[in-house]
């Protein structure tokens, strides 16, 4: 499993505070064997990979090949500016931004998630079009929403919004969520 | 005309611009039609082309216009001749505002790109100012074909993250109800596809059938359309008296329509003609560009997630997964409406079979109280207050759950932040997958094959902009 | 329309009513549908609430043969400028209905990607509730729309029609504003 390997004695005393769950999913403890900074997490009884950014290209090819799945169901993108709580996970520093892509394999049945931190200074990430060909339109909706720039999506323009609109719009700092609503009888903004 | 031009060199300039004739005799090393025995008046070819014309000897021209001398001349590209045409965003073909566009070599489409996002209605943004129960009011917005699809994904994604569980009874009602949205929006695919190629009249018929389901709908849930009748922990209200009978009524009104509908159209020369071995995907294409339901069906591959990874009480009813070896728009039309007869299968063991007991999960934190109990406990009186005003807390944690809608597979992922709204509600769609599997099958398709193809594949463009 | 022109009296009103009673008979919607209500306005067409009973079948898809726009659904952002454009294109004289609260209100979508109202963009003549609005509704919306145009002028300039419209006022191409002609209601 994948707390046994590579264990030194300084994560010896963390794990001791804090219990690294084990990989009960077969897919998940081979990815965390192969990428070094993966960490599972067992998600209201889903498996969850977090995966650091600069494997999540490599970790969506190994699942396409190695792990036989066969869709990635759904990139999207979360923005934590403004969450009263959020989980933590032992070994992952949490961003402003995640990305998060859930797969399916249709000959073993199963699904996974990968979720990857992306920090506010710097939003890019691989992106996973080259090899799932489905999210072309999802990474492209996640660049319009999010501002997450895809290196190497071919084609990375606005989807929803205006090909002119400025700004990202679900960035929780960005478009009003809620416009102050007009009454025409009335002179003054409610 | 031999004898008036002088020979030039070569690796001399060429001589200026003459008002537009050509000597053949000069080698100016420019390709032209002077180069063609067809055009030269004295040669055997020019004869034996001459010959076949019943006029006589006739002067055969040149084919191009373009005069052969200046320079340099652009490389004329002949083969691309391509025009890009719109279709959209309002057209007839009611499929709401999808934009195509399509490059065109004649009549046949080389590429078509769909561009979307004229009915993107920020839902997403929306759904992190609502609370929980509200929540149900705008996801089923999305897929307004089937709405009750768009609950279910939603509220089972909450009873997921507060880990309720829900009642059994609760569990067949929505089952009953999500059969009864599928029928109906297969049922509106039938019309619209019908209208889509010209049989007119099917829109009609289709909406004749789809009236009485929505009607049946309208008697449970009180909406025709967009219900927000599941909601999380449950349903909004029990099934009322009498519903027996409308269901068991409806399935014979459209266990007849449907047969109608396969009279008219299965066998139908032109309807085969427009269908068959039209918009042809794969399984590989299928799997690899996203695309669930009906399309990943009929290419051979039986997917269906009632019965792969089953959710409500599919597990306990009997029905079958229709699918099609040819992956064509035609095997699409068929999956569609025999999932109709499964549809009622599984309505009319819901009537049988609907267990006794709550409609709702009875956790205080998360269910209003009865009406009548407000009056008598001061407790019930503060948790509906709190529950309708601010709604109940979810702890942090993200999910994601996905059921089978009509189009395919819909998934919710949730994110929640401890308080009574979500921080983040993303729906993965399936019409926005099955979109991008429009391209591979209308590639060297002709135009009026296109409609053919984006009405098979039933994008419903609320879920695909959101 | 040269008919601004005649002096109006008691045989011109004879002729207005008859070319009133042609106009609200065979309106002929343009299809506009956006959203949830294109499907309650299909389900208007259909067999059930049948709007062939008023001539109104016939949904033109062509902007040029329609008179009536039923903006059914929701405007995002994107669409206002093709909502523009069509309601530009159909030719005089022309309704708009407002069908849904979305396209009256921006209904429950307050957020940055709906306009919130279309009458922000074009005039509207009535304004349909719900949810999408039964076809009851819609139809009652119809028929108050033929009632305006019974009773209305034959010139009827939104502004000055008895609903007071959304008080727009359009501009020409050029920028010249338009000058519209007194018009006196009559009961």
């Amino acid at each position: 499993m994948a707390d046994d390997t590579a264990v030194d004695t300084a994560e010896d005393a963390r794990e001791e505070e804090h219990k690294v769950v084990p990989p009960w999913d077969e897919v998940a403890a081979a990815l965390v064997a192969a990428f070094d900074g993966a960490i599972f997490h067992d998600s209201h009884g889903q498996p969850v990979v977090y995966v650091p950014r600069e494997h999540w290209a490599a970790a969506a090819l190994h699942l396409r090949d190695v792990e036989r799945f066969t869709t990635c169901l759904d990139i999207c993108a979360v923005d934590h500016l403004t969450d009263a709580d959020r989980i933590t996970v032992d070994g992952v520093t949490p961003e402003r931004f995640e990305i998060v892509a859930n797969f399916l394999s249709h000959p073993r049945n199963r699904r996974i998630r990968l979720i990857a931190q992306v920090p506010a200074t710097d939003t890019t990430i691989a992106a996973v079009t080259p090899i799932y060909p489905g999210v072309n339109l999802a990474e492209r909706e996640t660049f319009d929403l999010y501002g997450i720039t895809f290196d190497g999506h071919p084609d990375l323009t606005r989807i929803l919004m205006p090909d002119d609109w400025e700004g990202h719009p679900l960035r929780k700092d960005d478009a009003p969520a809620r416009v102050p609503v007009t009454f025409k009888g009335d002179p003054g903004p409610r | 005309m031999a004898d008036e031009i002088e020979t030039i060199d070569v690796d001399e300039e060429l001589p200026p611009p003459s008002d537009g004739e050509v000597d053949d005799e000069v080698d100016d090393g420019l390709v032209d039609a002077g180069d063609f025995d067809a055009y030269r008046e004295d040669t055997a070819e020019y004869d034996r082309l001459a010959a076949q014309t019943d006029e006589g000897a006739q002067l055969l021209t040149q084919h191009s216009e373009i005069v052969v001398t200046g320079g340099p001349w652009p490389e004329l590209e002949g083969e691309s001749q391509t025009m890009i045409i719109n279709m959209g965003p309002q057209h007839p073909s009611t499929h709401g505002v999808l934009r195509i566009m399509m490059e065109l070599d004649g009549e046949t489409v080389v590429r078509a790109k769909p561009v979307i996002g004229y009915l993107h209605t920020g839902m997403e943004k929306t759904a992190e100012q609502l609370t929980y129960v509200q929540g149900g009011t705008n996801v089923t917005r999305m897929d307004y074909a089937s709405p009750i699809a768009n609950e279910i994904v939603f509220a089972m994604a909450v009873e997921r993250l507060l880990d309720v569980e829900v009642p059994e009874r609760a569990q067949w009602m929505r089952m009953l109800l999500a059969e009864l949205s599928r029928m109906a929006s297969h049922l509106l695919f039938q019309a619209t596809n019908g209208m889509d190629l010209g049989a007119v009249s099917m829109m009609l018929f289709g909406w004749r059938e789809r009236e009485e389901t929505l009607r049946v709908l309208e008697k449970i849930t009180g909406l025709r359309m967009n219900h927000n009748f599941v909601r999380p922990g449950g349903l909004a209200a029990d099934l009322p008296d009498g519903w027996e009978d409308a269901c068991l009524d409806l399935c014979d009104i459209v266990e007849r329509g449907i047969g109608e509908y396969d009279e008219l159209l299965t066998a139908n020369p032109i309807w085969l003609e427009r269908m068959v071995g039209v918009g042809v995907i794969t399984t590989e294409e299928a799997l690899a560009l996203g695309a669930s339901g009906p399309i990943l069906r009929s290419t051979g591959f039986a997917w269906d997630l009632r019965k792969t990874q089953p959710y409500l009480a599919y597990d306990q009813v009997d029905f079958d997964v229709i699918y099609t070896e040819n992956g064509d728009c035609f095997d699409r039309y068929r999956i569609r409406l025999h999932e109709i007869a499964e549809s009622m299968k599984i309505v009319r063991q819901c009537v049988e079979r609907m267990p006794s007991g709550d409609y709702r999960v009875q956790d205080k934190k998360v269910t209003p109280p009865p009406r009548a109990r407000i009056d008598e406990s001061m407790e019930a009186l503060i948790h509906h207050f709190k529950l309708f005003t601010e709604g109940f807390r979810v702890p942090a944690g993200e999910t994601y759950v996905a059921v089978e809608s009509p189009r395919g597979e819909i998934g919710c992922y949730l994110v929640s932040d401890g308080t009574g709204k979500p921080a983040r509600m993303h729906i993965r769609g399936p019409s926005f997958y099955n979109l991008q599997s429009m391209q591979p099958m209308i590639k060297d398709r002709m135009v009026a094959d296109g409609v053919a193809i984006v009405s098979s594949v039933d994008p419903i463009m609320g879920e695909v902009d959101r | 329309m040269g008919l601004e022109a005649v002096p109006y009296n008691f045989l011109t009103a004879r002729l207005e009513d008859v070319v009133r009673w042609a106009r609200r008979n065979s309106v002929m919607p343009a299809t506009f549908g956006l959203a949830c209500c294109a499907i309650e306005m299909m389900a208007t067409g259909a067999a059930h609430y049948d709007l062939a009973r008023f001539g109104m079948e016939t949904f033109r898809a062509s902007p040029r043969q329609a008179d009536l726009m039923i903006v059914a659904g929701r405007v995002s952002q994107k669409m206002a400028p093709v909502l523009r454009q069509v309601y530009d294109q159909m030719v005089e004289p022309k309704w708009v209905i407002s069908m849904g609260v979305c396209a009256s209100s921006g209904g429950m979508f307050n957020n940055y990607a709906i306009v919130q109202g279309v009458d922000q963009i074009v005039p509207v003549d009535v304004y349909v509730p719900g949810c999408p609005p039964g076809p009851e509704t819609l139809l009652h919306g119809i028929l108050t729309l033929h009632q305006q145009i019974k009773t209305g002028d034959l010139l009827k300039r939104r502004e000055a029609s008895p609903s007071g419209g959304a008080g727009l006022e359009i501009d020409q191409r050029d920028g010249t504003p338009v000058d519209l002609p007194t018009v006196s209601a009559r009961a």
